[in-house]
């Protein structure tokens, strides 16, 4: 009981605070399916079945699932207590969120009055008891479902940028044309994420001893088969995915890159750089003076200003890593952030301005040429960015599996002992700098010349938090981790700019939930998960240890 | 001589931890360095290893002064030590902890390892095969692909020393490799670390508490109190000393023993001691 008094309590506040801050406001324009079920409510569904859900987690019978209904019970009188409180008394003059629209949204329509009161009770009192119910479900499907309510979710989110992709039968089968997905349309879309593990594991179940005899070679196939899938869908991206489309993926692809830089400094030496900004804008404001005509000194072609920036880059890489070559940890933390901001600062003074441009910035980037062809549309650069990551990737893994990654990572697991096995900490951390700088500089010039133009504002702190960030999301150390980070912090926003203002609000939940549930990142690297096994265990002090042996070399 | 030391000094404020320290150690032979708690023995390695740098004092390899080196230019040269906890890379291979020690020996740039050139390869099959080499003459082979803190306590001591090994050593620092072993563990490392004089011609110097091991392997010990050298000499010789049996016992036990026929403290009577 107690636990569904707190949880409940808790799930008022996030409630209180979504509603205040205007994030279910912004949320109502959103309708996921016909007209009938906008994001907000979803939202709040999803509270109120997560509070449920957490009441119920160490149930056990039939008395402790019908608590799981008080925590829904107890959400639905603070939604109306808030909704009466916002059309009664008026909060406006504190709270700028809270409109007159605000209580028929926290009501899921119905207003303040005792019908909207009884609503709330109802569903808050149903959905937590589903929520609650979910523990009794066997992980498996439980995990499938969930997954394909978001899927659902996501599918009706991004309307407007699946419908011009998919031949207009689908898209008029799936979406309703007021908004949303059709009814049909979240049928066929929940009922196929469903449907498809549902059977893939039924039939393996069915097949049995047969199945278990065939799949090393059907599998190595079908992965073979997904593998060159993913490939043609990835190359041919801009032939379908149009502009818009290109543009994110460009955007994505350029934090990729920056991803791949700092996670050799962060990832494999374990030095912790919160100002990698500075490479992205370094390379950024080389590329810019080097090649635009409104500095009027060099006016070079893109593919030397392209050169110069990254030697820029990689010089400056090691210029920063200088001083900072004798700390550790929080100190390296502090100091890198302030060269971040020094930069920023710097490209914005008046007193560089007629060298760097000032708050305006520079413009009139060279574009890259190859023979005849000239890169300006977003579609071709993705190209350009495209064998940028390639190439970032590639100088990883090789630089990974040898003895310079293996210094890194001696010198992440234990600095003084990688001393006295004769690794020399200032070449193998300043090595680590000046590359993972250059690809941060290469980023930085690509996205000049693909934005054609620098401002101060473009090199914020912020891009220095994203990259860490993803980097986090994906798995700290880990090369695949990159892209998924970078999909999920980088590409997701960008599609779902509506939600913008609340990106940050976002993102520290994400973040926080990702350290209490997958510490080791959605895709980790080995030696990060030993490592957490590690913590866990010592944890739990009294269980055996068990004997892992690893099958590929770690890391 | 391989290693000398000339009046080392170390001062940590108002502390000293070394006084006008000399010490030789002879090659090929295994070298104990014993004394209570706080003598300043792993202060003596510390400084041995370029991680602390000596007030006063020089400290040679081979005649050539090795004080104010870097710890990974001392490595360079020739020595390797393990520590008194272990200090493995545990969340990496076994195989890779030991391909860590060959960092000074595998020798190829930054563009070789990105372009995997000949050399390249050739390297890393001579490192990989060297790193095996030195895991079965250990006695860990088979484990390579082992996660370094999955490897039972002993073994961790010893994978340890296969690290050090790799250096390709001319003196090899232990520091109390037997702390924390039963008796069993004790006596294999015992073995080992005679099989590393004996086969390999390597010189050690060791720290060890545990006197049954330091008078059963010892060509020579050194016994050190409160940072100065109070005796030096073959084990039976160190034994019989009324000054060492002093420092570990206090005063009033030496003068109260017959010196000739007293054992020489064991473990138990030193921590009796301290408390």
């Amino acid at each position: 009981m107690r636990r569904a008094l707190t949880f409940g309590l808790i799930g008022a506040a996030i409630g209180w605070h979504l509603s205040l801050v205007g994030m279910l406001e912004a949320f109502a324009g959103r309708w996921l399916i016909g007209q009938s079920l906008s994001l907000s409510s979803v939202l709040l569904l999803a509270l109120l079945f997560s509070v449920g859900y957490l009441t119920g987690r160490h149930a056990a019978d039939g008395r402790d699932l019908a608590t799981t209904a008080v925590p829904g019970l107890l959400l639905g009188c603070a939604l109306w207590a808030l909704a009466f409180l916002v059309s009664g008394v008026g909060l406006r003059h504190i709270f700028v969120a809270a409109s007159p629209a605000l209580p028929g949204i926290v009501t899921f329509g119905q207003g303040p009055d005792v019908g909207g009161l009884l609503l709330l009770l109802a569903i808050g009192a149903a959905v937590g008891l589903v929520g609650g119910a979910a523990n009794w479900i066997p992980a498996a499907p439980r995990r499938v479902v969930l997954i394909a309510l978001a899927v659902t979710v996501l599918v009706g989110l991004l309307r407007d940028v699946l419908s011009p992709l998919l031949p207009s039968v689908l898209t008029g089968l799936l979406y309703s044309p007021r908004g949303g997905l059709s009814v049909s349309g979240t049928f066929i879309v929940f009922g196929l994420t469903v449907a498809v593990p549902f059977v893939r594991a039924m039939t393996a179940a069915q097949l049995g001893g047969w199945a278990r005899v065939r799949p090393a070679g059907t599998w190595r196939q079908r992965q073979r088969a997904l593998r060159v899938l993913t490939v043609l869908l990835v190359m041919s991206f801009p032939l379908w995915g149009g502009i818009f489309l290109s543009n994110v993926a460009d955007f994505v692809g350029l934090y990729i890159l920056m991803g791949l830089g700092l996670n050799l400094v962060l990832g494999f030496a374990g030095l912790l750089d919160l100002g990698y900004v500075a490479f992205f804008a370094i390379g950024a404001y080389s590329m810019a003076i080097l090649t635009s005509p409104e500095l009027g000194a060099l006016a070079l072609g893109f593919w030397p200003g392209l050169l110069l920036a990254v030697a820029i880059t990689v010089l400056s890489g090691i210029l920063i890593g200088l001083p900072v070559l004798r700390m550790r940890g929080d100190y390296l933390a502090i100091a890198t952030l302030g060269f971040g901001e020094i930069v920023r600062l710097l490209v914005l003074s008046d007193w560089l301005k007629p060298h760097l441009g000032g708050a305006q910035g520079v413009t009139r980037i060279a574009r890259p040429e190859i023979g005849p062809l000239v890169i300006d549309r977003p579609q071709e650069y993705f190209y350009l960015i495209l064998v940028s990551c390639g190439l970032g990737w590639f100088l990883s893994v090789r630089l990974r599996d040898s003895r310079i990654g293996r210094a890194w990572m001696a010198i992440r697991e234990d600095e003084d002992v990688a001393q006295a096995m004769g690794i020399n900490r200032v070449t193998a951390k300043l090595l680590a700098f000046a590359t993972g700088a250059s690809l941060g500089g290469l980023s930085g010039a690509l996205f000049a010349s693909l934005v054609n133009s620098v401002i101060p504002q473009s090199f914020s702190i912020l891009v220095s938090i994203n990259v860490v960030a993803l980097l986090v999301l994906g798995g700290i150390g880990s090369l695949p981790g990159i892209l998924v980070g970078a999909l999920a912090l980088v590409g997701l926003p960008e599609l779902l700019r509506e939600f913008q203002e609340y990106r940050l609000l976002v993102y520290g939940v994400v973040l926080v939930v990702m350290m209490i549930w997958r510490p080791a990142g959605l895709w980790p690297e080995e030696t990060r998960v030993r490592e957490l096994e590690e913590a866990a265990e010592e944890a739990r002090a009294m269980a055996p240890a068990e004997m892992v042996a690893t099958g590929q070399d770690g890391a | 001589m391989l290693l000398e030391a000339r009046k080392v000094t170390k001062r940590f404020g108002g502390v000293v931890a070394l006084h006008d320290l000399d010490l030789q150690v002879q090659p090929q032979t295994i070298h104990s360095v014993i004394g209570p708690n706080g003598a300043g023995k792993t202060t003596f390695f510390n400084c041995v290893t370029g991680f602390l740098v000596p007030d006063e004092g020089e400290i040679l390899l081979d005649g050539q002064p090795i004080t104010g080196l870097r710890p990974d230019q001392i490595a360079s040269l020739g020595i390797a030590r393990t520590y008194q906890t272990i200090r493995l890379f545990r969340f990496l291979t076994v195989l890779d902890n030991v391909l860590i020690g060959l960092h000074q020996h595998v020798k190829y740039g930054f563009l070789d390892a990105v372009l995997r050139s000949r050399r390249y390869h050739q390297s890393e099959r001579a490192a990989e095969h060297e790193a095996r080499e030195l895991l079965r003459y250990i006695g860990l082979a088979g484990q390579e692909h082992l996660v370094a803190t999955n490897l039972s306590y002993g073994d961790q001591r010893r994978l340890e020393i296969a690290r050090a090994l790799a250096l390709r050593p001319r003196l090899l620092l232990l520091d109390e490799p037997t702390a924390g072993m039963n008796p069993y563990e004790t006596n294999q490392m015992i073995t080992l670390i005679r099989r590393l004089r004996d086969e390999r011609g390597m010189t050690i110097l060791l720290i060890e508490h545990d006197m049954k091991v330091v008078m059963n392997i010892s060509d020579l010990v050194t016994v050190l109190d409160f940072g100065e050298k109070i005796a030096e000499g073959k084990p039976a010789d160190v034994q019989a000393n009324p000054l060492v049996i002093e420092a570990y016992l206090g005063r009033g036990a030496a003068s109260g023993l017959d010196t000739r026929a007293a054992p020489l403290p064991s473990e138990e009577s030193v921590s009796d001691a301290a408390s």
